[in-house]
């Protein structure tokens, strides 16, 4: 792709992008949410047409109508959102939109020979040409939509964020899948958000950053740091500001909490002004353990002391305790979407605004532009729809409502999951304000997938496995590798420190 | 952004003035002072009951019943009359048996944790063979010498059911946009798992919304028998239908979260003034079915198209 331009009305999306991919490479493309990489993927796959520039594919000029015809020229793409039709069977996915036909009927002989030619590039058992597609697991899915792609003769594949819904032995095999997909000269474009993954599968790398690319880089030689500074356009270090912490009095104590199934045993003392990390993969039990301590999940047993309060309590009364939850999942269950950004961020304090159980709007909204101001939401006004936001601004509102009731203890569940990095950024200083107050000083426990941004904001880290929360150990202590041997179960806790333990 | 929420009312409204004004086309009698007194008073059973509604709407419930309770209010009602009880008690008494019809329903949904739609088409009939059983399938007339009620929905000038509907429009809008309580229906409404992440109590704003609810088909209801002088427990058969098309003409989404109770007027308006042109240029009852079910979908389509692209 050479001088790839895309424009939207007067949002220049893509402007001069080029992209060389060589035969039997896989090539990742990383970048921020919003840097174009969907954009050029969608010229690519014939989904938009480009305003500039040309494409080769293959040694001939290359301008697909559309993405159905990508895929017959020999582009195929595979979404996070799989396209399977579950009630399909696998060989009916597989043909699905080019079934080979014998006069007016399907012919099912070649449609059974076409899909075990596809299938012959993975050996997974329980994928057969007859079974039902909606009865396999999410990655056996992705491998049936991949077989779609290469039945079609496909040369170029291209994954976006294939990893984010899969389990780890999933992605290891796809990682092996795509080896030997290299070995026999397809090639691939990879997209992903994990360096981790980028170091293992690609041998080059494209930044893309606002519309344009930063750079290609040899992948061996390149370090993440670099990589980071370029998909962020600022030095890393900046990413993260910490002032001084002064870890006080403990705000919250956990002993041995458990849920109906998880968390399993987690423990935790919580002080004024730190931030605790809890690393974990997907499926730990680290999203429970705060909507049990949160009171949105049973609590089977365990103790929890909140300033002088013990015991399990609802929602309604965390918040009264001086807590909140930020949840992980803001479309379902962060934001009631059409809904004001003022009615979202207010809405579990509304007895302060007003008294008897009136409401006064017009102080919701002169409250709201107070955060709107201070965390730079970009929106229309306090009065209009949070849906009509972006990720970024949705999540400030979403934190914003943290703020706006005070509280002392702040539980965020990955707070800056898919958004830009600018949002991301503003999140992050108003963490270190919150716990540096010199009036008062707030507590944080974050979630997070992401081990450079619990390394960069925590004073201390545990992690999850399995329902089982470790020590909290200081974040000085530490390094990432500690911390992904736990969470991957290959250690059982974190290292103890070596010198003499500090009171 | 009020700009804007009164830009969504255009739509409905505009569409009450072009149904007017058609059938106005073909019978200069609908402009005439008396058909539009029809008009506003032949809302104002539909209309109260569907304040109510609104609410349950709102706060992403449904109640399908509410045609058998104005039916089974109606004959309570009656039946008070005819015991010789003050109209201030039968109004209250009535009032009062409709929130628990209402609570009935609420607490059905809410700790079985059924869906409104199931359980009230349930109660629907449950209140309605109630109504019939009580009565032995035969209406309760008013005694003769009452005359209580009749300015309730009728007499010279305004009736006073007209301004009590305007009232409670006025009210529950205020109770909509000014209270805790309002705003805990519209989060019921949007999102419930980020109401109970906030700390609404869910479980109590829904039962509230139902026993308002309830207590407005109860008041309809007394109207109801104002106008027809009986309570009659297969009156109201179908009005559930009326009353949720106003609603959602007025703008409401089913899946809650978005409406108004001007809307709702609005809404319930368009529907009277269908029926009433009809009859006034004589077209048969069936095609008023029909054309009362056209200008609903089409309101309701020109309504959706204009809310997507905003």
């Amino acid at each position: 792709m050479r001088g790839i331009r895309k424009t939207f009305g007067p949002t220049i999306a893509l402007g001069r992008v080029d992209l060389e991919v060589l035969p039997g490479e896989v090539h990742a493309l990383v970048g921020e949410n919003g840097a174009g990489k969907s954009t050029l993927m969608k010229v690519l796959s014939g989904a938009h047409a480009p305003d500039g520039g040309e494409m080769e594919f293959d040694g001939k000029p290359y301008l697909p109508r559309n993405p159905l015809d990508a895929r017959a020229r020999g582009v195929g793409m595979i979404y996070q959102e799989l396209s399977i039709a579950p009630h399909l069977t696998v060989e009916e996915n597989i043909v699905l939109g080019m079934e080979p036909m014998k006069g007016p009927l399907v012919d099912r002989k070649l449609m059974r020979s076409r899909a075990l030619e596809a299938l012959a590039h993975f050996d997974h058992p329980d994928i057969r040409p007859e079974v039902l597609a909606g009865t396999l697991s999410v990655s056996a899915q992705q491998l049936v939509e991949i077989g779609r792609s290469l039945a079609m003769g496909c040369k170029l594949l291209v994954f976006d964020e294939p990893t984010s819904s899969l389990s780890q032995k999933d992605i290891e095999r796809l990682f092996l899948l795509i080896d030997r997909l290299k070995s026999q000269g397809i090639s691939i474009i990879y997209i992903s958000h994990f360096l981790e993954e980028v170091n293992r599968l690609a041998s080059r790398l494209t930044v893309l950053r606002d519309g344009s690319v930063v750079g290609t880089r040899e992948v061996a030689t390149t370090a993440p740091e670099e990589i980071v500074s370029m998909m962020v356009g600022r030095d890393v270090d900046d990413l993260y500001p910490r002032t001084d912490r002064h870890a006080g009095e403990a705000l919250l104590e956990i002993k041995h909490l458990a849920g109906s199934i998880k968390p399993a045993d987690a423990s935790l003392t919580l002080r004024r002004g730190e931030v605790v990390g809890i690393a974990g993969v997907v499926g730990s039990g680290r999203t429970e353990f705060l909507r049990a301590l949160f009171g949105l999940d049973p609590v089977k047993s365990g103790e929890i002391r909140i300033g002088d309060h013990n015991g399990i309590a609802s929602p309604r009364q965390r918040w009264r305790q001086g807590v909140g939850l930020l949840s992980e999942n803001r479309k379902e269950e962060g934001l009631a979407l059409n809904l004001s950004i003022a009615d979202n961020i207010t809405l579990p304090c509304l007895d302060r605004f007003g008294r008897g159980g009136a409401v006064s709007p017009a102080r919701q909204m002169s409250r709201s532009a107070v955060w709107i101001e201070k965390l730079g939401i970009k929106c229309q006004g306090p009065a209009q729809p949070i849906g009509a936001l972006s990720g970024g601004n949705q999540q400030k509102a979403a934190f914003a409502r943290l703020l706006e009731y005070d509280v002392d203890i702040l539980l965020l569940d990955e707070p800056t999951r898919g958004i830009d990095i600018a949002a991301k950024a503003r999140i992050y200083e108003a963490i270190n304000e919150a716990v540096t107050d010199p009036a008062r000083p707030r507590a944080v426990i974050i979630i997070s997938s992401y081990l450079p941004e619990l390394f960069g904001v925590c004073d201390r880290i545990a992690v999850m496995s399995q329902g089982k929360l470790t020590r909290a150990v200081p974040v000085a202590d530490l390094t990432p590798h500690d911390v992904m041997l736990v969470a991957t179960g290959k250690a059982a806790d974190l290292p103890q420190p070596t010198s003499s333990p500090r009171s | 952004m009020r700009l804007k929420s009164l830009l969504a009312l255009l739509g409905p409204f505009i569409a009450l003035l072009v149904v007017y004004g058609l059938f106005g086309a073909r019978n200069p009698a609908m402009f005439t002072e008396d058909v539009l007194l029809n008009i506003l008073t032949q809302t104002v059973i539909v209309g109260t009951a569907a304040i109510g509604m609104t609410l349950i709407i709102i706060s992403g419930g449904i109640d399908l019943s509410v045609g058998s309770m104005i039916a089974l209010c109606g004959v309570i009602a009656a039946t008070l009359v005819t015991k010789g009880i003050d109209p201030p008690l039968v109004f209250l008494a009535t009032i009062g048996f409709g929130g628990l019809c209402g609570l009935l329903n609420g607490g059905l949904s809410t700790g079985l944790k059924l869906m409104p739609f199931i359980v009230t088409l349930g109660t629907m009939q449950v209140f309605r063979g109630a109504g019939k059983v009580a009565t032995n399938g035969t209406p309760v007339n008013l005694p003769f010498d009452v005359t209580a009620y009749k300015p309730w929905m009728g007499g010279s000038g305004i009736p006073w059911g007209v301004w009590l509907m305007v009232a409670l429009a006025v009210l529950f809008t205020l109770v909509l946009r000014y209270t805790r309580f309002g705003r805990h229906v519209f989060a019921v409404g949007s999102n419930e798992q980020t109401a109970t992440l906030c700390g609404v109590n869910v479980t109590r704003t829904k039962l509230f919304v139902y026993v308002i609810g309830g207590a407005l088909a109860g008041l309809s209801a007394v109207m109801n028998m104002a106008k027809s002088s009986q309570g009659d427990p297969t009156t109201a058969t179908g009005w559930e239908l009326d009353i949720i098309a106003a609603v959602v003409i007025g703008g409401a989404s089913l899946s809650g979260g978005v409406g108004t109770v001007l809307g709702t007027i609005i809404g319930a308006l368009l529907m009277t003034t269908i029926r009433t042109g009809c009859v006034l240029n004589g077209i048969p009852t069936p095609w008023t079915e029909i054309i009362t079910g056209a200008i609903i979908v089409v309101a309701v389509i020109i309504d959706r198209l204009r809310n997507r692209k905003a």
